[in-house]
């Protein structure tokens, strides 16, 4: 194994980060190492999507240190970052498909961007990855006449145009019909291993989670509060863990939104 | 008592630091904007898009707004020439009058309303749906991509709708001066066209209608592209384009016409 497998791709160390006063991200160290498929869990509000922004170099963090393939991301000038960026896919939570642009044009946008290919090279690759997704037949389609999951494969196969190194999904099973939600986990898992990539899925969808991904990172208070397998997850004990696996309204994570007691409320004049 | 003072002047502050900070996230915002118009034009294509949904879109508007004004400012100004015996001259008004003011100023409140509102709603709608996001993390600056071909749009745009609109109002003029009231049409012409200046006149009108072309189009990106990414967000900001779009061509428009004409004084 050489030196560079032996890094990992993302190596976060003491981050913190947060907005005006109030930090989201308070000490989070993170690695993921190479071809790993990682899921990241964590309550609404919890700063997941502030994390993937953070990894992407669209936030700057107040301290601390964010690798990605060796390169500290925050110390990263304007090239450099993009540079970088070429190398990352990112899946957002709706697809941020290009509502202007047609399918085709959509996944035709990284190579006419990025690369000087001629429009017929650009053709068949486009036709390729939309053959990977299952949808080659809606090229001529618009966005807004695609269904949830269909956008989602869309932008999925848009956001691997350029063969990323590394995928960050953010939520991609939220508001899919079960059928979908199974079709694009499939996907996740077989692109991560058929094109080498390695994988950060930020997720609440915890069957499918289960089913793809290699280790459960739980965020919890800005950090990392647990790290295990798929298997460590069921047999967990952890309260906040088992909160979240069997969906209890009521555990670590509080029912009730911060208030003053109820009777003083009620009584108060 | 006190205490109710320092409230006020504490929401005072907060206003003011507030709509400071915005102004200057303005200034740098239009700073990072004039630095890409140059990789922004060489991509002609997007620009040419552009055009063609700000300007062209709005030339029919353009068009019969200034033959409606252009036909006002006839028998506004004929009533009055008249009572002079100096109706000949109503030519020289008229396409003054549009020429140096309410082609730039009227076309530009147009061009707000019609054409920047839309540029402002469509930024904010690719901010709230995170297409923004997604171009930045595809490596493509979206400032470059997005914000500078509408912005150049504009300024290509709007001078030669205010041509436009001038001419048509012209014409609208002729129509009621020359063939209904009667005037006559040698007159008309002849005196219009020894009387209006090049420099003084038409170039004036054209640089005023660059100079709110700038301001127009630099406030509709700024708002769309620093939306607040809710449908209320997209909504304010489209209301907020128009309004202080409009304002800012009325405010250009007193502080050029001093500087131009300021010899008179
Ligand atoms: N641009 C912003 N300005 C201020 N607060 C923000 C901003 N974006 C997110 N937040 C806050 O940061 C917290 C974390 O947000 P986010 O990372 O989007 O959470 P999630 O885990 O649901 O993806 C939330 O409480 C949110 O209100
Ligand atoms: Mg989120």
């Amino acid at each position: 194994m050489s030196a560079s497998e032996a890094t990992p791709l993302i190596d976060m160390k003491n981050v913190r980060f947060g907005y005006g006063e109030r930090l989201i991200i308070d000490g989070l160290s993170l690695t993921v190492r190479k071809g790993e498929i990682v899921a990241l869990m964590g309550g609404s509000g919890s700063g997941k999507t502030t994390l993937l922004g953070l990894l992407g170099g669209r936030i700057q963090p107040i301290s601390g240190e964010i690798h990605v393939a060796g390169q500290n991301v925050p110390t990263l000038a304007r090239k450099e970052l993009y540079t970088l960026r070429r190398r990352i896919g990112m899946l957002f939570q709706f697809g941020a498909l290009f509502t202007d642009l047609n399918v085709f044009d959509n996944v035709a946008f990284p190579y006419r961007e990025q690369t000087d290919l001629p429009e017929p090279v650009i053709r068949d690759l486009v036709l390729m990855k939309l053959e990977a997704v299952g949808l080659r037949g809606a090229h001529p389609l618009m966005p807004s006449e695609l269904s949830g999951g269909m956008a989602r494969r869309v932008a999925l196969a848009r956001a691997v145009a350029l063969d990323p190194m590394l995928m960050l999904y953010d939520e991609p099973f939220t508001g899919l019909d079960p059928i979908s939600v199974g079709i694009v986990g499939r996907l996740i898992k077989r692109l991560n291993s058929a094109m080498g990539m390695t994988s950060l899925i930020v997720t609440h969808d915890l069957t499918e989670t289960l089913r793809i991904a290699d280790r459960v990172v739980m965020l919890a208070s800005g950090r990392i509060h647990s790290d295990l397998s798929p298997e460590g997850m069921h047999s967990s004990t952890d309260p906040f863990v088992r909160q979240f696996a069997d969906g209890l309204p009521d555990g670590p994570v509080p029912f009730h939104h911060p208030a003053r007691p109820y009777a003083e409320e009620l009584f108060a004049r | 008592m006190i205490g109710a003072l320092l409230n006020g002047l504490t929401a005072l502050g907060s206003t003011v630091t507030r709509r400071l900070e915005r102004l200057g996230l303005a200034a740098r915002f239009s700073l990072t904007v004039i630095m890409v118009l140059w990789p922004a034009l060489r991509r002609t294509p997007l620009v040419i898009r552009e055009v063609y949904f700000s300007g062209v879109r709005s030339i029919s508007i353009i068009t019969v707004s200034g033959l409606f004004v252009g036909m006002v400012l006839a028998v506004q100004g004929y009533e009055v020439l008249q009572r002079y015996g100096s109706a000949d001259s109503l030519g020289v008004i008229v396409s003054l009058s549009l020429v140096r003011e309410l082609g730039p100023v009227v076309s530009a409140l147009l061009f707000a309303g019609r054409a920047s509102s839309a540029v402002t709603a469509e930024i904010g709608l690719m901010r709230a749906t995170e297409q923004l996001d997604a171009m930045d993390m595809m490596a493509v600056n979206p400032i470059t991509r997005v914000v500078a071909p509408r912005f150049l749009a504009a300024i290509i745009s709007l001078p030669l709708l205010s041509a436009i609109f001038s001419a048509a109002g012209i014409f609208g003029s002729y129509l009621v001066g020359v063939k209904l009231i009667g005037i006559d049409d040698g007159a008309f012409w002849s005196q219009m066209q020894a009387n209006v200046d090049f420099r003084l006149d038409i170039l004036n009108g054209l640089l005023k209608s660059v100079v709110f072309a700038v301001a127009v189009g630099l406030v509709s990106v700024f708002e769309g592209y620093h939306a607040a990414p809710t449908a209320e967000g997209v909504s304010s900001a489209t209301t907020r384009t128009v309004v202080t779009a409009s304002l800012a061509v009325l405010m250009l428009d007193f502080v050029l016409t001093v500087l131009m004409f300021r010899g008179l004084m």
